[in-house]
């Protein structure tokens, strides 16, 4: 069974973003790039499936401009069979990218999808819903524990949902996305860097895949959150039902 | 790209060669491809899998021309003779590097991607180019990026660099800026007085190191070096005679209690013929080097001296920015007792650096140099500048001081030392990276030989002392160690070596006492109010550590390591007042009670910026700086 793994280049996580002066979106010059945290913990739950004797081969799957091949190589380094990079440059939205990936699901025919639950820089926790959506595939998303029958051709799923721990069977061929405390990633080994080097990437563009890019979505502006201000003492709870009514108009 | 080279000389070395361009599972720089100079053909996994494979050596060496190689597939931790009688000593240093993890060789591996390490590394693959033959060259570096661990100034004198790349310019490197103008001035509380400039920045640049490094990288990239960022080089590796053969690096996913976590990853032996150290100033294994070959004593050099720089770049103002312009100062906020200065300097994009640089042998306990920093940026004559502006990245580094009275022997057997991590630093230019990018060119000229032909790798040190650093440092070496007679001595000494000697002083004067022992006890001083932060012109340390963007994976052993752990609260902190909780720029030192009402000592060591003040300025050298797991510390990226 093929495994395919989608893993996308955002800012890292440690880094102090900064809005662009023309409120366009966030400055990504000169920022340090690295794999959003979520598709590691995804690039590591198919590599154990694999190590488990359960998939013949995980195939990661990134889209994005020409510098998005760096996280492919990274997760290459880590375990990862192939590569494909669909290049695309622009704003990729989670509808595109479900719609792309539904054109590769074609071509590769993988028994399992992995997706983060989320990307970083969006946080818009859509792109695995969505692909499993278009191709009629069960989902179990924020994963936190799973577990593969190969031979009843299922995954048991445990779901992290705002109630607690929900269990969901799904059937194979299913779109799975991680949560934080699926798995703790692996570090890619010198020797694996070197390893990598030599796997086949293959790649796309959304032309080639019959992908119409348009997107009905546009980013009008990108601000700042508003300043935090200095938090005020109140002597008596009287004056505190004061301000909350005549200042914060909360009340 | 791979390349299969297969050559014969004279030391019957048949190489295998992979070109990579990969990086750690934090990814930075990225390298097209298609850009390296070698053309794809054969298929490599079987020279991939014959280089990655444990103790078996990829290739054998024969002739023993080559400072006493013998047994190479043999790394078994020396019994040193001679020097340090003490088995602890020998385990401590040399490690054992055969037995239980993969081993990768190359003919050099160089250990930082800094700019001495990049220059020797690119240096090396022009050597070969020129001569018709291939050495492997590996650089490990423990930032998560090129570039993420360099801090400078800087205005760039473009010597070395001419001579290394001289088509830079059309190559498009980051440098950009011409100095347009150098205003040197003395400040006292309220006011800037105007002196002349010492320096001469006409034909230098005012840039961003870590941009300059970047960029380096990927040209040592193109002709086929092999760059491992990520990865931290935490041993030495030795044969049975006491030579270096390599570096080990850190084992991966160990727990703060030293447990091996999930993703538990052992570190990989990286062997070199010649190792060569550019770790920067105070390079943890380069100062254990010095230390187990002696290299300081080797020719009466002096010790070390250094200074604290902290720095943040701003985005200003466009009707405030004048690119090219230069501005550094001496006198307030710092006391006549304690020597330093600060610079401003206009970078491109309305982006502006400013710093404080201190001195390490400050007498004063109480003595903050990140405060004295937040004072500098509210004078008179700076605040207007910084005014309405943002601060963008903020960083801290240690910088060496001691000129060409500290430089070490910088040879030893299996290798040598470049750039600060010997300390090539010219003081009153106040510029380091062109004599230590040239440090690194001719280490790698005297290695080349050294390979190809047999010829001794001390040649690196007679080509040093031939060539214009030499020359350059030898003018500059007596304005430092003069203001450790006070501030107009200092001055006064200066203007002599600078008009009347014009750099050919018939003496040397001496550096006065080791920076850590140069600390007063706290009861000689009082404690200093420094102003709070106004959170627009100054901030607090945790709003700056924020944007240096360092961060370390908490759940790992802390890399500062306390070689007596009941000093601090025994000593440090009755002594001296706990002077680490002052000068560390990190907040990393932290004394707070316990439950009993005790002072403990509390090292917070995932906000560390690797700047190595603690390991210099601690009075009984009690901290020990170690390499933390690869991949961490800060993410400069304008700095």
């Amino acid at each position: 069974m093929k495994i395919m793994v989608a893993v996308k280049r955002v800012i890292d996580y440690a880094v102090k973003i900064r809005v662009k002066a023309d409120k366009s979106g966030v400055e990504t010059q000169n920022v340090k790039m690295s794999m959003n945290p979520f598709c590691e913990i995804a690039l590591e739950e198919a590599l154990r499936i694999k190590e488990a004797g359960l998939a013949s081969e995980v195939v990661a799957v990134t889209m994005g401009p020409k510098q998005s091949i760096d996280t492919l190589r990274t997760g290459l380094a880590m375990g990862a069979d192939r590569g494909i990079h669909v290049e695309a440059t622009g704003d990729l939205f989670p509808l595109a990218v479900a719609k792309l990936f539904k054109a590769l699901v074609e071509i590769e025919k993988p028994g399992l999808i992995i997706l983060g639950k989320q990307a970083i820089d969006n946080d818009c926790n859509q792109t695995g819903q969505m692909v499993a959506g278009l191709l009629g595939w069960p989902q179990g998303t924020f994963a936190s524990k799973v577990v593969l029958d190969k031979e009843k051709q299922e995954v048991m799923v445990d779901r992290e949902v705002d109630g607690g721990l929900e269990t969901v069977c799904l059937n194979l061929p299913a779109v799975i996305t991680t949560d934080l405390r699926l798995n703790q990633p692996r570090y890619a080994t010198l020797p694996n860097i070197m390893k990598a080097k030599s796997k086949p990437v293959k790649k796309y563009t959304p032309e080639e895949l019959n992908v119409a890019m348009k997107s009905d979505l546009e980013v009008v502006e990108v601000t700042e959150p508003p300043k935090r201000k200095a938090g005020v003492l109140v002597s008596s709870v009287d004056e505190l039902i004061d301000k909350l009514k005549n200042e914060a108009h909360v009340i | 790209m791979n390349r299969l080279v297969s050559f014969r000389s004279k030391s019957r070395i048949s190489t295998i060669s992979c070109s990579s361009s990969f990086y750690a599972r934090i990814l930075g720089n990225s390298i097209d491809a298609s850009r390296t100079r070698s053309p794809a053909n054969a298929s490599d996994s079987l020279a991939t899998l014959s280089r990655c494979s444990s103790l078996v050596p990829a290739r054998t060496l024969t002739g023993s021309s080559l400072f006493g190689f013998r047994n190479r597939s043999t790394a078994s931790w020396s019994n040193l003779t001679g020097h340090e009688g003490s088995q602890d000593f020998a385990r401590r240093f040399c490690s054992d590097a055969a037995a239980e993890r993969e081993s990768m060789e190359y003919d050099v591996v160089i250990v930082g991607a800094g700019p001495a390490g990049l220059s020797a590394a690119i240096r090396l693959k022009q050597l070969c180019g020129e001569k018709g033959v291939d050495l492997s060259v590996c650089v490990v570096e423990k930032g998560a990026e090129v570039g993420a661990h360099i801090i400078s100034g800087n205005v760039f004198e473009p010597r070395a660099l001419d001579e290394l790349l001289p088509e830079w310019k059309k190559e498009e490197a980051p440098i950009s800026v011409s100095v347009s103008s150098d205003k040197f001035w003395f400040l006292t509380k309220d006011r800037a007085f105007s002196l002349p400039s010492p320096f001469d920045n006409k034909n230098n640049y005012v840039i961003s190191l870590s941009q300059l490094v970047r960029w380096m990288g990927s040209k040592a990239e193109e002709y086929g070096v092999e760059i491992y960022p990520g990865f931290a080089a935490s041993e030495i590796l030795c044969d049975d005679n006491g030579s270096v053969i390599g570096i080990g690096t850190n084992d991966m996913g160990v727990a703060k209690n030293g447990s091996k976590k999930e993703n538990f990853q052992r570190g990989v032996a990286l062997k070199g013929r010649v190792t060569l150290f550019a770790e920067g100033c105070r390079g943890s294994l380069s100062e254990k080097i010095i230390k187990k070959y002696h290299l300081r004593e080797k020719r009466n050099a002096q010790h070390q001296t250094y200074a604290l720089g902290i720095k943040e770049v701003w985005e200003i103002d466009e009707s405030k920015h004048q690119p090219g312009a230069v501005i550094h100062t001496l006198g307030w906020p710092l006391d006549q007792k304690t020597y330093g200065g600060s610079f401003l300097y206009h970078m491109s994009e309305r982006q502006v650096a400013i710093g404080l640089v201190v001195a390490l042998n400050y007498k004063n306990p109480y003595l903050s140099p990140y405060e004295e920093f937040q004072k500098l940026k509210h004078h008179p004559a700076i605040k207007p500048i910084l005014e309405d502006g943002t601060v963008i990245q903020y960083g801290a580094r240690t910088l060496n001081e001691g000129g060409i009275q500290s430089v070490p022997y910088p040879v030893f057997p299996g290798g040598a030392i470049i750039g600060c991590s010997a300390g090539f630093l010219n003081v009153p230019k106040i510029k380091g990276t062109h004599t230590a990018m040239k440090s690194g060119m001719l280490a790698a000229e005297a290695a080349f030989g050294t390979l190809l032909e047999g010829s001794n790798l001390d040649s690196y040190w007679t080509t040093l002392q031939n060539s214009w650093v030499w020359e350059e440092l030898h003018k500059a070496h007596n304005y430092r160690p003069a203001f450790d007679h006070g501030f107009i001595p200092g001055m006064a000494i200066s203007a002599v070596e600078h008009y009347l000697f014009r750099g050919k002083s018939p003496f040397t004067l001496k550096h006065g006492k080791p920076d850590h022992e140069a600390t007063n006890v706290a009861r000689s001083h009082s404690p200093i109010e420094y102003p709070k932060p106004d959170g627009v012109l100054s901030f607090d340390v945790p709003t700056s550590l924020h944007r240096s963007n360092t961060n370390h994976d908490h759940d790992q052993p802390a890399h500062l390591k306390l070689r007596d752990p009941e000093i601090p609260t025994q000593l440090n902190l009755p002594e001296y007042d706990g002077p680490e909780s002052r000068y560390c720029p990190a907040r990393v030192y932290e004394y707070v009670p316990e439950e009993s009402g005790q002072l403990k000592l509390q090292i917070n060591a995932q906000n560390c910026l690797h700047c190595k003040a603690c390991d210099i300025k601690d009075p009984k050298q009690n901290i020990e700086w170690t390499v933390p797991e690869g991949g961490g510390g800060p993410g400069y990226s304008v700095m």
